[in-house]
C-alpha cells in the first residue's frame, strides 16, 4: 500500500474476530480504530469536520476535548495548514497533553473536576470573544456522525454478511448515531448499543444538574440499549483484550467489549456482535490499572 | 424496597447518603415514592409526571429511556443509579 498522504490512511480499519472473548456460539468482532494514524477513530471525526469547514484564511481551530479529538485535529490541521488550539479537562491523562503539544496544539487547560462539560464552555468563552476562533464542536457538528455513516458504519456492512448488534462507546454520540445508521439500512433489526461510562465520585463531584449537556449529535431515542460500565469493569475487559486477544486498547475499548460480551449472550446463537474500539492502549500506559491495580476513581478516562 | 444510589451533586438533597431505599415496581412508582420519601431529592429528578431532562435513571445499569422509560419494571433486588447528563469525552 502507498498512500501520498498519512490522510489518506485514515479509516478502513480492520475488523477482528474475538475469539476467546466471544460467547459460545456468538461472534464478536473488534473493529479495530486504534489503527488510525494518530491512534484513534477521532482520525475520522477530524478529517470530515475540517473538510466540511471550508475554513478561510486568518481563521484557527479551537476545540474542547479530553484528547483523542485534539490529537487527530492537531494532525489533520497540521497537514491542512491551519493553527489549532485545544482546551482539555485538567485530569486528562498526561500522554495526552503530551501528544496534542508534540503534534504541534496549543493547549489550554479547563478545571478537571468540571470534566469535558467545563471544557466545552471555557471553549465557547473563548470562541465568543475573538472571531479568529472557529469551533468545529464534535458535539453539535454532524459532521461527526457524517464520518460514521460514510466510514465506519460503511466499512463495516461492507466488510460482514451478518450484524445483529452495534456497540460503541458513549461520548458525543457521532459513532452511534452514524455508524447505527448506516447498519440500520444494511441490516434492518441490529441493536444499537451504547456502552456508557459510570464515572467515579471525584470525576463527577461538582457537576451539578445545571451543567447537564446532551450533544445535540445524539438522539437517545435511536439506540436501542444504554448501559453503564464502571471503570472497574473496564479496566477488566482491557486486560482481558490484552491477555487474551493480544489486543492493547484504551479504556473505552474494555467498556465496550464488556458490553459486546453481555448483549452477545442475550442474543440467540449464530448472532453477530461488532464493538468499536476507540483506540489503543498507548495513551493509557501509565495508568495504573494494567497489573490488576484498582483504577484511579478521580482521572476523567473517556 | 430497591437501593438507589445518588450522585454527588445530589446527596445534600439526600441527606448526605450515598445510597437511599425506595419502593416500587415501576420506576414510576418508585420515583414517587422516592418523591414522598425525601421531597427535596425526588423534585430534582422527577416532576409533571417526567423524568428532568438532565437526568438520568438506570435500572441494573441499563438507562431507562432506552427501555420503557417510567414504566420500567424494577425488581425487588434492582439497583437504580440516578446520574447527571453529561457529555462524554475524547
Amino acid at each position: 500500500m502507498v498512500a501520498s498522504s498519512l490522510l489518506d490512511l485514515i479509516g478502513n480499519t480492520p475488523l477482528v474476530e474475538l475469539r476467546e472473548l466471544s460467547p459460545a456460539n456468538r461472534t464478536i468482532y473488534a473493529k479495530l480504530e486504534g489503527q488510525n494514524p494518530t491512534g484513534s477513530i477521532k482520525d475520522r471525526v477530524a478529517l470530515h469536520m475540517v473538510r466540511s469547514a471550508h475554513l478561510e484564511p486568518g481563521q484557527e481551530l479551537l476545540e474542547p476535548t479530553s484528547g483523542n479529538t485534539g490529537i487527530s485535529l492537531a494532525l489533520v490541521a497540521k497537514l491542512m495548514g491551519y493553527r489549532l488550539t485545544c482546551v482539555m479537562p485538567s485530569n486528562a491523562t498526561p500522554e495526552r497533553k503530551a501528544l496534542l503539544a508534540l503534534y504541534g496544539a496549543s493547549i489550554v487547560e479547563s478545571p478537571g473536576e468540571l470534566g469535558s462539560n467545563g471544557a466545552v464552555r471555557m471553549a465557547q468563552e473563548i470562541a465568543a470573544q475573538d472571531d479568529r476562533y472557529v469551533m468545529l464542536f464534535q458535539y453539535e457538528n454532524e459532521a461527526n456522525p457524517g464520518a460514521h455513516y460514510d466510514g465506519t458504519g460503511l466499512e463495516i456492512a461492507r466488510d460482514l454478511e451478518r450484524v445483529d448488534a452495534l456497540v460503541a462507546g458513549l461520548g458525543t454520540g457521532g459513532t452511534l448515531m452514524g455508524a447505527g445508521r448506516r447498519l440500520r439500512e444494511a441490516f434492518p433489526g441490529v441493536q444499537v448499543v451504547a456502552a456508557e461510562p459510570l464515572p467515579g465520585d471525584p470525576v463527577m463531584g461538582l457537576r451539578s444538574l445545571e451543567d447537564g449537556y446532551v450533544p445535540p449529535v445524539l438522539n437517545v431515542e435511536e439506540l436501542d440499549r444504554k448501559l453503564l460500565v464502571s471503570n472497574d469493569e473496564a479496566a477488566a475487559a482491557v486486560r482481558a483484550l490484552l491477555d487474551r486477544e493480544g489486543i492493547f486498547a484504551g479504556v473505552s475499548a474494555g467498556a465496550v467489549v464488556h458490553v459486546a460480551r453481555r448483549v452477545a449472550e442475550e442474543l440467540p446463537a449464530g448472532s453477530v456482535v461488532v464493538c468499536v474500539l476507540a483506540d489503543g492502549g498507548w495513551k493509557y500506559l501509565s495508568a495504573p490499572f494494567w497489573h490488576g491495580e484498582d483504577i484511579a476513581e478521580d482521572v476523567l478516562w473517556w | 424496597m430497591s437501593v438507589v444510589r445518588v450522585p454527588p451533586v445530589l446527596r445534600s438533597e439526600a441527606g448526605g447518603a450515598r445510597e437511599v431505599e425506595a419502593s416500587g415496581s415501576t420506576v414510576r412508582e418508585l420515583l414517587e415514592d422516592l418523591s414522598s420519601r425525601l421531597p427535596a431529592l425526588g423534585s430534582r429528578v422527577y416532576g409533571e409526571g417526567e423524568i428532568k431532562s438532565f437526568v438520568n435513571v438506570y435500572v441494573d445499569g441499563e438507562d431507562v429511556r432506552t427501555r420503557d422509560g417510567l414504566d420500567t419494571p424494577v425488581g425487588d433486588s434492582s439497583t437504580v443509579i440516578l446520574l447527571p447528563a453529561m457529555a462524554g469525552g475524547c
